[in-house]
């Protein structure tokens, strides 16, 4: 009789399809996984604790490289947090600049997900075209903050710096430019037969499983259940706008692809309305010159494009925080990732991994 | 050349052997390094970027001055890997692919061998590469290489099938195994090449082929996004370019195989066309099978492992048999 073995094999950390620094050790019966354990923590560089040293306008450029292809949610939520606690009032102005850029920025988020992801699955265009799109909202972010991915943007108060002249009507032609493109993404890839072959029933579960292991996002809504933030608790002027939740049907890997696509759509939806509104005015709110958050506890939640990131402020009434704490999404996104894993094979890895959507430097923070 | 082949082996025709086996090992190497060049241009193109332009005019000595410095990489050899078959790997692997070449003819006068069973000669050396992709995934000691060097072999041996049998319909019009008749058997006008007659022949061997050459969207053996690189993952520097050599001498031949077997080789497309030398229009055919083969790449995904195999077996293989019961039948009536 034929012995045979179980393989262990390390995927990762250095491999190209983990997204950074990830491993994850893989028990192989043949190809198809019989154990797999994620291993994190390559990139931790212990932000929450660093952060009861500094004060909150310095907490900022970290959370930058947090989750660092969406730093402009990561930038509202410190600043919502404290901004509650203090109960400062924004301008208008800035929320309206805040909003379009944490669109903008779910959009470009969403298409590097999508460009690496169907790289991920073995095409290679889909990346370059996803890029340059992405490229021209990185442009725009650049002409309005100097940075191309750690923005250090916002501030407690409002936002650092005002659009300059044109910046609204760059956004207006690229909300044109690129509801076209994206039926050229469909064209391109959503009907391929081979594409669909690989991700329609791969990593499904159910809308209860999801809550149960406290999934939020495009991984949350994938599965049925409609929660959106934006939606069901408004923060900064969403409830302005008129937008949809897209949600799956069957929680698979494909459901999960449409919800993502759909909600670049929606996001271009809601700067469509936003362009038109922006005033004139302010950008930062009276705000005083040392901030000193009064006694208390505030937890700030609002919709990354990974899903609900979280931001826990103690304060004992000084300019630092006591502590801080960061619900980071990927992180928790991640933990269903070895149930999915189980009887999948080598190949459904990548796509299951892939389809999660995590930023490494989120889940370790 | 014939007659060169029936005498006895002398000093003068094995330096004339040699000499010709030298010519088309340049030939090769040129085209192999223009392919390159190609490949990067087209894909390039297609994805908004301009591809290799800073070496020499144009890009042109890109690939040289890659080769080149595959060249001068040290030479590694994994501690735990098993240094006679490591060595040996590139070998088996890209020997067979520079054999099968000499069978096939260009033009009507331009070719080295007029061998019987030509078709039968390619399946036969072109399967032995498979060998090598194996050895090499298991001598590296490497679990990404082992798994990308089963997955050669699985995925080689299912689709050599419906390729040999895809190619029996071919045979069946010709009634010979020679190619050189293949292609005389075919005639000036595209209506007569064996492409309508054995469009579901040519579709079978266009997939199939794609599947032996490892191009997308069946690289699974080295699919970089799951098994790094697969099979020649501890591979560097001139063992490393063998492998790739061996895969674009591979699309060299299986280009000039379709080219033969399915678009009429050397003729024109229109009786009237035939002023242009046969070369010319060989060597379009030939550019236009290339051209698909990357434009592919640029486009699709990839397959996952038992998609790949259902699709050889459950699909493929049947559409072939069919296609084989077809023509044997047309053929019965016809004659």
């Amino acid at each position: 009789m034929i012995r045979t073995e179980e393989l262990l094999l390390n995927v990762g950390p250095q491999h190209p399809s983990t997204h950074g620094v990830f491993r994850i050790i893989v028990k192989l019966d043949g190809e198809v996984i019989t154990e797999a354990t994620p291993v994190m923590g390559y990139l931790h560089r212990g932000t929450e604790k660093l952060a009861e040293n500094l004060t909150y306008t310095q907490i900022i450029p970290y959370t930058d490289r947090m989750d660092y292809v969406a730093a402009m949610t990561n930038n509202y939520v410190i600043c919502n947090a404290v901004e509650t606690l203090m109960g400062l009032e924004i301008p208008e102005r800035a929320q309206y600049l805040r909003l379009i850029v944490m669109e903008l920025q779910r959009i470009a988020s969403h298409m590097l997900w999508w460009g690496t992801y169907l790289l991920d699955i073995g095409a290679m265009s889909p990346f370059l075209f996803a890029f340059r799109d992405r490229e021209m909202i990185i442009n725009m972010f650049n002409e309005l903050c100097g940075a191309r991915l750690t923005y250090n943007y916002m501030r407690i108060g409002g936002v650092k710096w005002d659009a300059p002249d044109g910046w609204i009507d760059k956004v207006r032609d690229y909300v044109k430019y690129m509801k076209e493109k994206l039926n050229q993404y469909h064209d391109l890839v959503t009907g391929n037969e081979i594409f669909l072959a690989r991700i329609k029933g791969i990593g499904a579960y159910d809308g209860k499983t999801a809550i149960e292991y406290g999934l939020s996002g495009a991984n949350l809504r994938g599965s049925g259940v409609q929660w959106d933030l934006r939606k069901n608790q408004p923060y900064c002027i969403y409830d302005r706008f008129e937008f949809d939740v897209p949600v799956g049907k069957n929680g698979d890997c494909f459901d999960r692809y449409n919800v993502r696509m759909e909600e670049i759509r929606q996001s271009l939806r809601i700067l469509e309305q936003a362009v038109e509104q922006v005033p004139e005015g302010e950008t930062m709110g009276k705000v005083p010159r040392v901030l000193r958050v009064p006694e208390g506890e505030a937890y700030s939640r609002i919709e990354s494009p990974r899903g609900e990131i979280g931001c826990y402020i103690v304060s004992r009434g000084k300019d630092k925080p006591f502590r801080l704490k960061f619900r980071r999404p990927s992180f928790v996104n991640l933990q269903i990732l070895p149930k999915l894993l189980v009887g999948e094979n080598m190949t459904n890895l990548i796509t299951i991994l892939g389809g999660i959507d995590i930023v490494v430097g989120e889940v370790d923070c | 050349m014939e007659s060169l082949l029936q005498e006895t082996l002398s000093l003068k025709t094995f330096a004339f052997f040699l000499l010709i086996g030298v010519t088309t090992l340049a030939i090769v190497l040129g085209f192999v390094t223009y392919a390159i060049y190609f490949e990067r241009k087209v894909i390039g193109w297609m994805q908004f970027r301009i591809g290799p332009n800073r070496v020499g005019p144009l890009g042109l000595l890109q690939s040289v001055a890659d080769v080149t410095k595959l060249l001068m990489k040290e030479d590694t050899i994994p501690n735990e890997a098993d240094r006679t078959l490591f060595k040996l790997a590139p070998v088996i692997v890209y020997v067979p692919a520079f054999s099968v070449l000499a069978t096939f003819p260009f033009t009507e006068t331009l070719y080295l061998a007029d061998l019987n069973i030509g078709l039968l000669y390619y399946i036969a050396i072109s399967g032995i590469s498979t060998l090598g992709i194996v050895v090499g995934g298991w001598a590296s000691n490497n679990k990404y290489s082992l798994l990308g060097g089963m997955r050669s072999a699985a995925q080689m041996i299912s689709y050599e099938v419906p390729l040999v049998t895809s190619v029996v319909g071919v045979i069946l019009l010709t009634g010979s195994l020679n190619l050189h008749d293949i292609v005389t058997n075919q005639g000036d006008n595209i209506w007569e090449w064996n492409l309508f007659p054995q469009i579901i022949g040519f579709i079978v061997f266009t997939i199939a082929a794609i599947s032996e050459l490892n191009r997308t969207p069946f690289d699974l053996p080295e699919a970089e996004s799951e098994l790094v690189a697969g099979y020649h993952v501890e591979y560097s520097g001139f063992r490393f370019a063998f492998f790739m050599l061996a895969e674009y001498v591979y699309v060299f031949a299986i280009a000039s195989l379709a080219t033969i077997l399915f678009l009429g080789g050397w003729y024109p497309p229109l009786a009237m066309l035939d002023f242009i030398p046969g070369i010319v229009w060989f060597l379009l055919k030939f550019t236009a099978i290339v051209f698909f083969l990357f434009w592919i790449r640029a486009t699709l995904p990839r397959i996952r492992v038992d998609q790949l195999m259902g699709l050889g077996w459950r699909v493929l293989l049947p559409l072939a048999l069919f296609n084989i019961f077809l023509t044997a039948i047309v053929e019965f009536v016809l004659r």
